[in-house]
């Protein structure tokens, strides 16, 4: 049996950031025209700033102030592009390596590194405001698409969306990735998604590796068929152009918001950095394949095009400043973070009253006040 | 497009209670769910074949027709699409009410309730609460094959997050699917498949315990006999079958299986000195187990004998025809309340 023809991706940048789009970026180039400067500056800001944040969140983990970290090192264009990309108004339900669409909602990544911490299984409220609809992170694989299915069906029923305005009418986005794509939630999500038409977006950032194992093991047909097969229009973007994340996904979030049923998003990029700080990747790939895609970095790419149209060059040393100083800002802080309290875990196991927190709440107060000095 | 909040206009003008009276357990759990979707328009039911059909035991028949698909949810056959999906529904302010088919369907949907619904307001440091129901035909004595008689109650009492409850009467029935709807925590609901056909009185002006209350139904003096759900009709056979032999048993009806009410249990063996819990489940490492241990600690004095368990084989559910030696039944009750009887 020959093999399927890989789909044509939809890429705006060249990797040597020239605004080179392919023919398959064409439906696409009005909303890249509508960018003004400022908005083109503030696609590479975010790049730039949290790859610095997602640095320096990797060494901490490397100093022991940390129990783990997923860097996001290389998928800055597909998170960038896809969270600028979601109106105001927009549900986001992240994986775990989201740690550029967090913040670009508006969620302090000190809430991540609670969760990296041994601090919180969460780490911020999405019923804030402040954070931009971002739900927390689910750490089992998968689980998530079907949280945001649910969330995208009670939209419909509410009439939260599909009235043809598109400042108001709302829509989710899920990330997941290529090992999650085997997952039955993920397939039982899309049969739901599709059943009800909920206003979603399905971006697989596709980083070629789950953990050790390559994405051919996950599928032997390009993932983003899987969507079509649900019969999702689906579109496989280069990942590390940022404007293709971002025009792409602004297309088939308004398309799912305006009642035209669910979409999916295969953005193929790659996980330069390991999987977690666990991890060894230089077990199971070779530095060729690193190199090849050191090559398609999505920050050199958007910074040579700005350079190109001819941003003050003091624009990258500001932003640069701006990077080192969130870094800074985020080891400062967590040096400063505190412990827990201990019955703290007996507080939100349910939210009605539980005679059995109560007890054991009370044991724990009573044990602990036995000690000589009243603490352990 | 039809939504929750113009569907609201097709509610029936008449909201008020049915009229009390007898009628069977699985007519009161439909009476209940119809009175939770009459006075909380967020109360959604979803599951396979609950709407046109009614669901496979026909306990939401008539719901879907009455409030609508919206409401009601004829679901893809998915159990951790329902429930996954029933998370976030829960997010976006609904109170979904899951049905699983049968008790032996619900694994599929493992993860989602108890890695997923179980946490998640703990996970969110209870910013968001997770009002879900997910109802469970469970149990056997229906002659089904494989995977259609289970009873799996052990796995979510063992889930911190979840609340567990099981009514044994329609009574119960009609308050307690009301109550757990209610709940702002998630709530495994295991109903009685073998008791959906028997009538019992139904009071519909108040609920006579909260969901969490244990009950005594049967008063005794040698031995208390505890149990949930259809075992309590096999307690009370027992009980009158012990009657003609001169032994005198109390019944208690747990009720609530997470968290337990240990007063009416521990008041009644402080009486009688000795326990006895039946249940449908295979022995090891279950709820009874559970049960027998805490009664041991905590009323080691009163106790002139053992708590005894009387349980399922700690084998699969077995082909149906042997489904009479699998599950205790009055005889293997009495033997029990025989040996406490004997220390």
């Amino acid at each position: 049996m020959t093999q399927p023809e890989e789909p044509e991706l939809v890429r705006i940048l060249a990797a040597d950031g020239s605004l080179a789009p392919n023919p398959a970026a064409e439906p696409y180039l009005d909303l890249v025209n509508g960018l003004a400067d400022s908005d083109l500056e503030m696609l590479y800001r975010d790049m730039v700033v949290i790859r610095a944040i997602d640095r320096q969140a990797t060494n901490l983990q490397r100093q022991g102030q940390l129990a783990l970290w997923p860097p996001s090192l290389g998928q800055e264009a597909a998170q960038v592009g896809s969270a600028r990309a979601a109106r105001p108004q927009d549900h986001l339900f992240p994986s775990y390596r989201e740690h550029v669409v967090t913040r670009i909602r508006g969620v302090d990544p000190i809430g991540i590194i609670k969760l990296m911490r041994g601090l919180s299984h969460g780490g911020w409220d999405p019923t804030d405001p402040a954070n931009g609809n971002t739900h927390i992170y689910t750490l089992v694989l998968g689980a998530q698409t079907l949280h945001a299915t649910g969330y995208g069906m009670g939209l419909v029923f509410d009439g939260r969306c599909g009235t043809g305005d598109l400042d108001r009418d709302e829509a989710v986005i899920v990330y997941y990735g290529d090992g999650a794509s085997s997952q039955g939630d993920v397939h039982e999500a899309m049969v739901f998604a599709a059943s009800y038409r909920t206003p979603e977006v399905f971006f697989l950032q596709n980083n070629h590796w789950a953990i050790s194992v390559p994405v051919a093991t996950q599928s032997r047909t390009p993932l983003v068929r899987r969507g079509e097969g649900y019969g999702m229009p689906s579109i496989r973007i280069d990942g590390n152009d940022v404007l293709a994340s971002y025009a792409v996904t602004r297309r088939a979030l308004d398309e799912a918001r305006s009642g035209e049923g669910p979409r999916a998003i295969e953005a193929m990029t790659y996980r330069v950095g390991a999987h977690t700080t666990s991890d060894d990747p230089t077990k199971y790939r070779t530095s060729e394949e690193e190199q090849s895609w050191a090559q398609r970095d999505p920050i050199v790419r958007m910074r040579a095009f700005l350079e190109n149209r001819g941003a003050p060059f003091t624009l990258f040393d500001e932003v640069d400043a701006e990077a080192a100083a969130a870094a800074d800002d985020l080891r400062v802080r967590t040096n400063e973070l505190g412990g827990l309290e201990r019955d703290s875990m007996f507080a939100h196991v349910y939210s009605d009253p539980h005679p059995l927190m109560d007890e054991q709440r009370r044991w724990l107060a009573d044990y602990e006040a036995s000690f000589e000095g009243g603490t352990r | 497009m039809t939504t929750v909040s113009t569907s609201t206009d097709q509610k029936p003008a008449a909201t008020a209670a049915p009229a009390s009276g007898p009628m069977p357990l699985g007519r009161a759990l439909n009476a209940g769910m119809r009175q939770a979707l009459a006075t909380n328009d967020r109360v959604l039911l979803m599951g396979e074949d609950i709407g046109r059909l009614g669901g496979v035991f026909r306990v939401t028949e008539g719901l879907q027709a009455e409030f609508g698909e919206r409401r009601v949810l004829d679901t893809p056959l998915a159990e951790s699409g329902i429930v996954g999906t029933a998370i976030g529904l829960a997010m976006a302010g609904f109170r979904p009410v899951c049905e699983i088919q049968f008790d032996g369907f619900v694994f599929p949907a493992f993860d989602q309730i108890t890695s997923q619904l179980a946490k998640m307001t703990n996970r969110l440091e209870g910013a968001v609460p997770m009002p879900v129901v997910i109802r469970i035909p469970y149990g056997g004595h229906i002659g089904a094959i494989e995977h259609h008689q289970e009873s799996p109650e052990a796995y979510f009492t063992h889930t911190p997050g979840l609340r567990v409850v099981s009514p044994a009467t329609a009574g119960d029935a009609y308050w307690m699917i009301q109550e757990a709807i209610a709940s702002n925590d998630p709530v495994i609901f295991l109903e009685p498949k073998s008791a959906y056909w028997q009538k019992g009185e139904v009071d519909t002006t108040a609920p006579a315990l909260p969901l969490h209350a244990s009950r005594v139904v049967r008063r005794g003096t040698d031995v208390t006999l505890v149990g949930h759900g259809a075992m309590v009709g096999t307690l009370l056979q027992a009980a009158a079958l012990a009657e003609s032999e001169g032994t005198s048993c109390e019944v208690v009806d747990l009720r609530s299986l997470s968290p337990v009410d240990y007063g009416p249990i521990l008041d009644s063996v402080r009486r009688t000195g000795r326990m006895v819990y039946a249940q449908e489940a295979p022995g090891f490492t279950s709820l009874g187990s559970e049960i027998a241990a805490t009664v041991t600690e905590r009323a080691f004095f009163s106790l002139e004998a053992p708590v005894l368990r009387v349980s399922a084989f700690d084998t699969p559910f077995p082909p149906a025809k042997l489904e009479g030696t699998y599950l205790p039944d009055a005889d293997r009750i009495l033997e029990a309340v025989d040996r406490a009887l004997a220390y």
